[in-house]
């Protein structure tokens, strides 16, 4: 399995953002407010709990029960369908269309997520890595690793009981830790980021450019 | 040194000065402030005698500008003067007027809640040669001198739990209480317990405290202050405030600055003094018993004599509510006069010696006299339009219950059951002796086969065939309900707040508003109902009697506006009050509910609903009735009655103490959004608290919480599913099924006196 990173680079910088369209949640009649035109920049949901919602993009009126229609990430509109105004639409018809402009931790997410191999936490648990893999990682690092398909890796402890768990996936190199010491993960959040060892130094060349070059819009 | 020492405590008196008049310009303070300059100028280049006297004549002029600004003080400087680091906090009261203490369980910061301070402390008193050390409880917020982690003397619960944990220890140990009140107001947290649950448990606890209570107020701010100030004395400092809510706070609801926006200092200064906070205002109203003077502008820890002078009346006043409840009623008046002639003659309590541990006779006359003196308090802040031929005819009927009651409850009851436990025993016996004889008898007619027992047809068929789903709450109620919502009448959909969540689908208002009772078929989202709803769904068809009707909302403060508001909300809900009491019936069982109704000015409780609340706990209890009190929505106490209606929160829940520990059983209910004042009293004390699914309950608004402590507040903080979980409230219910659950409630729990047990 071969990745031209690079070249994932160089694609993510010649659209270094997401094209989302916001389309019509249900029938009715769309109005659009005021001053929303493309160009415009707009907000997603803010607030500690995303508790305040983004930007009004539209309202949908069905049976005189209008309903906001907001803006789910930041970014700028690129086209708004004021066509539609006043007039009744179906659900799904797009109403804007807006580019959400990638963060640096974003672009380095989607690269990696490309590139590493995620092993994912089966159950809602505390993770640890068997004591002869944790000395190794604390004095040599996790990219002194290498793992295989079955190899014994962590201990999986659950009020007060200690499994063991086995590594399933390619072959590699341990390239990212997600989890810390005697945190609680969640069943499906990732573990560990395996990377194939022939693709280690390129994915470490490229996240350090972006991380140097990327230049946030927002 | 001398000098420099003397100079900057001139600077720190001035500073006071300047801090408590906040920008006024005065004469007065440009003249202190040139004269200390010119000392600070002039002092070095003096001898000592000249300096001290040049010192003596500052100190003079400052006494002399001092006495002169007091004139002038205003409600919001007194604010300030509580509120300022160099006033006189609990600790000096600690080093100043008891002969000793011990603080207990707190060093600095090293505490469950610094913001509350418990001490041990003892009074000597010499009679010759014989000394007595006087025990006492002292509890009270401690402010401390910008000292962070005082919090201000803003108590969190568990700070007011420790509070009544060490009042309960004094009624062990049968030693007065002394309370000081230093609190700008609660800390509006919901933890574990929340601040309003802690609150209304202290007011219960209170309520009944057996041992003498002197409560001393500096800063009384709304609940917080409640939370600890439940006392049969209750005296204050000349310079101190007591309110309902503070006046930046009323202020801010007056002026409706918005988020971010801030109100005009002179409106906050017109609230101050509209809101009649100051210990004159309250003396004249009947809110504290007596005014502790206090130097000019206020006491500072270094006013000695005032330390004396607060001891002299601690000790005078823990003297007489002793002596006034202890001993034959003939001698206690003799000597209460008597010490009050004493007083008044300047005679100092130190050398004389009064009990202050009292025998049970006393404790109960304690109690007693306490929840008369709550009582009889804001009761010209009501007003009460019942014609005179009605009030009449309601105390020959409040006569007759009563009478009534005690012969059947307490006369025939007792003898009846008495009567039944004989009979029952009787008829065990002779069944006993019955199946005795007839067992040879069955056996002959076995024998003979002839006594086969044969099962009804009705018997027969339901046990072979398949039971009918006839008795569902639907069906008892015929598949509709009693009352329709007037949102059903609208060609409207209605959006689901859940629906990004669960995907609710919208609903047709008729639907939703009609067959489903507003709540969302897909999650169960409640959506809020008139309490109209309530009544003709919940309790028994035509069986409301509604009581005290014309007891009317009023404006005892005269604020500016607020009669126009409360007209309108008159003509807008046809009551008088936001408080709706009446008797009803829920499956034929009879009960008194009061009701607070969030369309009469938010459900807020002031003097005339807490009164009424106060006659339907009363009612209940001459009838022997369960008592119900359904929480439409309240927004807690009226800030536009001030201490009117800040004193409901003891009030009501001394009445409902009353009730309970008579036998009662007191059940709330909490629909839409129930917060502050109301439910940390004498809706929170109740044993038996649910709330409507869909429901908040809590302390403060998220807004008040977030603007206080500064920490951000999660969406749905005031769930009732959060309630539940923190043990606040003792049950969910479904909107549909609260006549069926009400129903059960009463069959289930409660007290002893009720006359369907």
């Amino acid at each position: 399995m071969m990745f031209n990173i690079s070249a994932m680079l160089e694609e993510i910088k010649a659209s270094p953002y997401e094209e989302i369209a916001v389309r019509a949640p249900h029938s009715g009649f769309a109005t659009f407010p005021d001053g929303l035109a493309p160009g415009a920049a707009v907000s997603g949901p803010a607030g500690e709990f995303r508790e305040k919602p983004g930007t009004l993009l539209a309202c949908i009126e069905r049976e005189r029960n209008p309903r906001a229609v907001t803006c789910p990430e930041r970014g700028e509109i690129v086209a708004v369908h004021r066509e539609l105004h006043g007039s009744f639409v179906e659900a799904g018809t797009e109403l804007v269309r807006f580019r959400h402009f990638l963060s640096r931790g974003e672009v380095e997410a989607r690269i990696l997520k490309k590139a590493l191999h995620l092993f994912l936490a089966p159950e809602r648990a505390r993770y640890y890595f068997i004591p002869a893999q944790d000395i190794k990682i604390k004095t040599a690092g996790p990219r002194s690793v290498s793992v295989r398909e079955g190899d014994e890796l962590f201990i999986m402890s659950r009020m007060k009981r200690e499994t063991p768990l086995r590594y399933s996936g390619p072959e590699g190199i341990l390239y990212a830790v997600y989890f810390s010491h005697a945190a609680d993960v969640d069943a499906r959040d990732p573990l560990i980021g395996v990377c194939p060892p022939d693709l280690v130094e390129q994915v470490e060349e490229v996240v350090v450019r972006v991380r140097t070059e990327w230049k946030e819009k927002f | 040194m001398e000098t420099e020492k003397q100079v900057q405590r001139l600077n720190e008196r001035l500073t006071y000065i300047r801090d408590i008049f906040a920008g006024k310009d005065s004469g007065h303070i440009r003249l202190l402030d040139a004269k200390t300059a010119d000392y600070a100028q002039r002092a070095p280049g003096l001898n000592a005698r000249e300096r001290r006297a040049l010192a003596l004549a500052l100190e003079d002029l400052f006494a002399d500008v001092e006495n002169k600004l007091e004139a002038d003080l205003t409600p919001m400087d007194k604010v300030r003067i509580v509120r300022h680091p160099q006033r006189f906090c609990l600790r000096d009261i600690l080093e100043n007027v008891y002969d000793g203490y011990t603080e207990i369980g707190s060093m600095d910061d090293h505490s469950i809640d610094p913001a509350m301070v418990i001490a041990r402390g003892f009074i000597t008193r010499r009679r010759g040669k014989r000394v007595t050390n006087q025990s006492v409880m002292i509890v009270g917020h401690e402010k401390g001198r910008g000292e962070e982690f005082r919090n201000g003397g803003s108590a969190k619960p568990w700070g007011n739990a420790k509070a009544l944990h060490y009042m309960k220890v004094a009624e062990t140990e049968n030693i007065p209480v002394h309370a000081y009140v230093f609190t700008p107001g609660s800390y509006p947290i919901e933890d574990t317990p929340g601040a309003a649950q802690q609150i209304a448990a202290n007011i219960y606890g209170m309520a009944s405290l057996r041992v003498p209570v002197i409560a001393v107020i500096s800063e009384g701010g709304s609940g917080g202050a409640e939370a600890v100030a439940l006392a049969d004395r209750r005296l204050m400092f000349s310079h101190g405030y007591y309110s309902v809510i503070s006046p930046e706070g009323a202020a801010a609801i007056e002026g409706k600055p918005g988020p971010g926006g801030r109100v005009p200092a002179e409106l906050v200064e017109q609230c101050a003094l509209r809101m009649k906070i100051t210990a004159e205002d309250n003396l004249r109203m009947g809110y504290v018993d007596q005014i502790i003077p206090e130097p000019d502008l206020g006491a500072r820890p270094y006013h000695y004599d005032f330390f004396r002078g607060l001891r002299r009346e601690l000790l005078r006043v823990t003297d007489e509510v002793s002596i006034s409840v202890r001993g034959l009623p003939l001698f206690r008046a003799l000597r209460l006069r008597g010490r009050r002639r004493s007083a008044a003659a300047g005679r100092d309590f130190e050398s004389s010696y009064v009990r202050w541990n009292l025998p049970p006779s006393a404790q109960m006359r304690l109690v007693s006299r306490r929840h008369l003196k709550f009582r009889g308090l804001s009761l010209s802040a009501a007003l009460d339009r019942t014609p005179l031929s009605r009030r009449i005819a309601s105390v020959w009927q409040e006569a007759c219950w009563i009478i009534y009651s005690r012969f059947r409850h307490d006369m025939l009851q007792k003898r009846r059951q008495k009567v039944s436990e004989y009979m029952e025993e009787v008829k065990s016996d002779w069944t006993l002796f019955f199946e005795r004889a007839l067992t040879p008898l069955r056996k002959l007619a076995a024998w003979f086969g002839r006594a086969s027992e044969r099962m009804s047809v009705e018997t027969v068929r339901t046990l072979t065939e398949l039971s009918e789903w006839n008795d569902t709450q639907e069906n008892q109620r015929g598949g509709r309900w009693a009352y329709i919502s007037a949102g059903a009448g609208e060609d409207r959909a209605v959006s689901c707040p859940n629906a990004g969540i669960h995907g609710c689908l919208d609903q047709w208002a008729p639907d939703l508003y009609g067959e489903f009772a507003g709540v969302c078929p897909n999650c169960g989202h409640h959506f809020p109902m008139e309490y109209q709803w309530y009544l003709h769904n919940v309790f028994d068809a035509g069986s409301l009697v509604e009581f005290a009707a014309d007891v009317e909302a009023g404006n005892p403060l005269g604020m500016e506006d607020f009669g126009a508001k409360l007209e309108a909300s008159r003509k807008r809900t046809g009551h008088k009050s936001a408080c709706m009491v009446f008797e009803a019936r829920i499956k034929g069982v009879r009960l008194v509910v009061a009701m607070l109704m969030a369309d009469f000015r938010g459900g807020t409780v002031g003097a005339a609903e807490g009164e009424k609340f106060i006659r339907a706990a009363e009612r209940a209890g001459r009838m022997r009735f369960p008592f119900f009190a359904y929480v439409h929505g309240t927004a807690g106490i009226r800030i536009q009655e001030g201490t009117n209606g800040l004193i409901q929160m003891p009030r009501c829940t001394m009445a409902v103490r009353r009730y309970i520990d008579a036998g009662g059983l007191y059940i709330v209910c909490y629909d839409t959004n129930s917060y502050a004042g109301p439910v940390a009293s004498f809706l929170g004390c109740s044993p038996y608290q649910f709330g409507i699914r869909s429901a908040n309950v809590g302390f403060a608004g998220p807004a008040v919480i977030a603007e206080t402590t500064g920490l951000p507040v999660p969406p749905h903080y005031h769930n009732v599913y959060k309630a539940l979980a923190r043990g606040h409230i003792q049950g969910i219910w479904d909107r549909r099924e609260l006549r069926f659950n009400l129903s059960r409630a009463l069959l289930t729990m409660g007290g002893r006196n009720l006359y369907y047990r």
